[in-house]
């Protein structure tokens, strides 16, 4: 549904995305995860037959989005990350308008499905400039729903929300990804986790690891951590770790709290467990950390100089 | 073409709901009006001394002025605003030509001004009550014709500086600069020589105009409307193109 074989886009002399190939399968949700600024909305916009690229060739639908713009629009829906929508206007003017441009036959009746759809039909005769940013959100998903597209491309569909909107809207991506191809970009790693088939995460403009969510978890974990806890100022406790054979870095995260990485397919539990007894300590909590998609992100893209924000969404999500 | 009618009726029905939209026609109708009652005056006053009756100039002169201003502030927030709200996204990822985009955008505004100028229309008609044997029809015919040629023209222009700027303050300035250049380019035509200076005599954007409000048609005039026009809708269309490319 979606090909792309060795893009390149070039904004004067900086480069956004750098030879990007990754294929998307219809019915599969594509995940395109990466720090601010790495090259998703770029990308995107080049699939949604906004702008064409420098180089490399992108298919979508089986149409070029060069040569085939038109058609590429014909088949895609498309919700920007500006939500762009006309304040002015009620929401069913504004969906009809939308389905009248993509030449929609009975257009009322579809803006009444999409508005179901979306759980928006009580609104249909209110203003767009009075709703709030989740039901702009659905307004907008809304659109990108009206002509029934083969794929769907959405940049960051819930940046903004509510976790309550956050939630409504995943749900209603999952429903509409089992019988579509979706191309969903995020910076929050959980949504990618909760929505996505498959994850492709993208740093500088480049593929940096492309998985199913699950495998990436597995495969990048590597090395286990385990956390220590023990009562009191846990003085002397580093040094009776550090004695124990195959062990690797330790950090000290508080006072008797420590973080300690063990070699991969060994669990080191039991020897810590004995050896910190032995010595005299209260031990109080002793278990392995798993590595989050969060940390294998911060991992590969970890030159970026600013990290992806973490924000109270992702967590609430 | 279907797609141009859609835009059209959107962007027309926008005028009606636009405060801007409100504001601007308000304050032409204003200013037309004080310049009719004082024309009309002075009119008044001379036909004490001669044998003088008023026609139909006395409505289009002032207007012809007051649509230099007017044209920059009903086009400027065409294409700009919707690059600034980011509907411009919206548009160009829909199966929308881009000349069908600009075409849409110069015919609504192009409608919106047929309907002021329709409004209008009131002055010649008092006019007409209050000069006896009334006006001459001609001359009203031609001088409309005139008016809606160069409304055409200045639409395009108005469109064509909107899709390069964002901000509409911008697109206003320009707009009135590009605007009173046609109108004053002239002048410097006989500083230029050969073809240069034809082609100066050529732009000359009043001198087109002046035919029609003299009461006549002038198949140059209208082609010289219809190329300005169409130039400009080009020049709207390969900025657009641009951009994507950008």
């Amino acid at each position: 549904m979606i090909e792309v074989e060795g893009l390149i886009k070039d904004y004067g002399p900086r480069r956004a995305i750098n030879n990007l190939t990754f294929k998307a399968n219809p019915g599969e949700i594509l995940g395109f995860l990466g720090p601010n600024g790495a090259g998703k909305t770029t990308t995107m916009r080049i699939l949604s037959g906004y702008m064409p690229p420098t180089w490399g060739v992108a298919r979508v639908a089986g149409f070029d989005v060069v040569d085939q713009s038109l058609e590429v629009r014909k088949h895609v829906g498309y919700l920007p990350e500006t939500v762009p929508l006309y304040p002015d206007m009620t929401v069913f003017d504004y969906l009809k308008y939308m389905a009248d441009l993509r030449h929609i036959k009975n257009a009322e009746d579809r803006v009444d499905d999409v508005l179901d759809i979306v759980h928006m039909e009580e609104r249909a005769d209110g203003y767009i400039s009075n709703l709030s940013k989740g039901m702009r959100q659905r307004i907008g998903l809304a659109q990108a729903l009206l002509h029934e597209p083969d794929v769907l491309i959405l940049d960051e569909p819930t940046i903004g929300l509510d976790p309550a909107q956050i939630r409504e809207v995943r749900t209603l991506i999952r429903e509409i990804g089992k019988q579509r191809t979706v191309l969903l970009s995020t910076h929050i790693l959980s949504e990618a986790q909760q929505i996505c088939d498959r994850v492709l995460i993208i740093n500088k403009g480049e593929i940096v690891v492309e998985d199913t969510p699950e495998r990436l978890q597995a495969g990048l974990a590597g090395a286990q951590r385990v956390s220590v806890k023990v009562q009191g100022d846990g003085d002397g406790l580093e040094k009776i770790i550090k004695g124990i054979p195959g062990i690797g870095s330790i950090s000290v995260k508080a006072e008797g709290f420590l973080e300690v990485e063990s070699p991969p397919g060994k669990d080191i539990r039991p020897v810590i467990a004995r050896d910190v007894i032995h010595a005299g300590f209260d031990l109080l909590e002793l278990k392995t950390i798993d590595l989050s998609l969060e940390d294998i992100f911060i991992q590969l893209t970890r030159d970026e100089p600013e990290p992806p924000s973490t924000d109270d969404t992702e967590e609430e999500a | 073409m279907r797609n141009v009618w859609i835009i059209a009726r959107r962007e027309y029905k926008y005028y009606f709901i636009s405060p801007v939209a409100y504001v601007v026609a308000f304050f032409f109708m204003l200013i037309l009006g004080l310049f009719f009652y004082l024309n009309m005056r002075g009119a008044m006053i001379q036909a004490a001394y001669q044998a003088y009756a008023p026609d139909v100039q006395i409505v289009i002169g002032p207007m012809v002025t007051l649509l230099l201003f007017v044209m920059p502030a009903v086009t400027m927030r065409s294409i700009a605003e919707e690059m600034r709200m980011g509907t411009m996204e919206l548009l160009l990822t829909a199966p929308v030509k881009d000349w069908e985009l600009v075409l849409g955008k110069w015919l609504g505004a192009f409608f919106f001004m047929l309907s002021l100028l329709a409004v209008t229309l009131i002055f010649p008609l008092v006019l007409n009550f209050l000069v006896k044997p009334g006006i001459d029809q001609g001359l009203l015919v031609a001088g409309y014709l005139g008016l809606i040629m160069m409304v055409a023209s200045m639409i395009a222009i108005g469109v064509f500086i909107s899709s390069i700027f964002n901000n509409q303050l911008v697109v206003f300035f320009i707009s009135l600069i590009v605007m009173l250049a046609l109108w004053f380019v002239s002048q410097f035509a006989s500083d230029a020589a050969g073809l240069g200076n034809q082609l100066l005599t050529y732009l000359d954007f009043p001198g087109h105009f002046n035919n029609f409000y003299q009461g006549i048609i002038n198949l140059s005039d209208i082609v010289y409307f219809l190329s300005l026009t169409s130039f400009a809708l080009l020049l709207g269309t390969v900025s657009i193109e641009i951009r994507r490319w950008r």
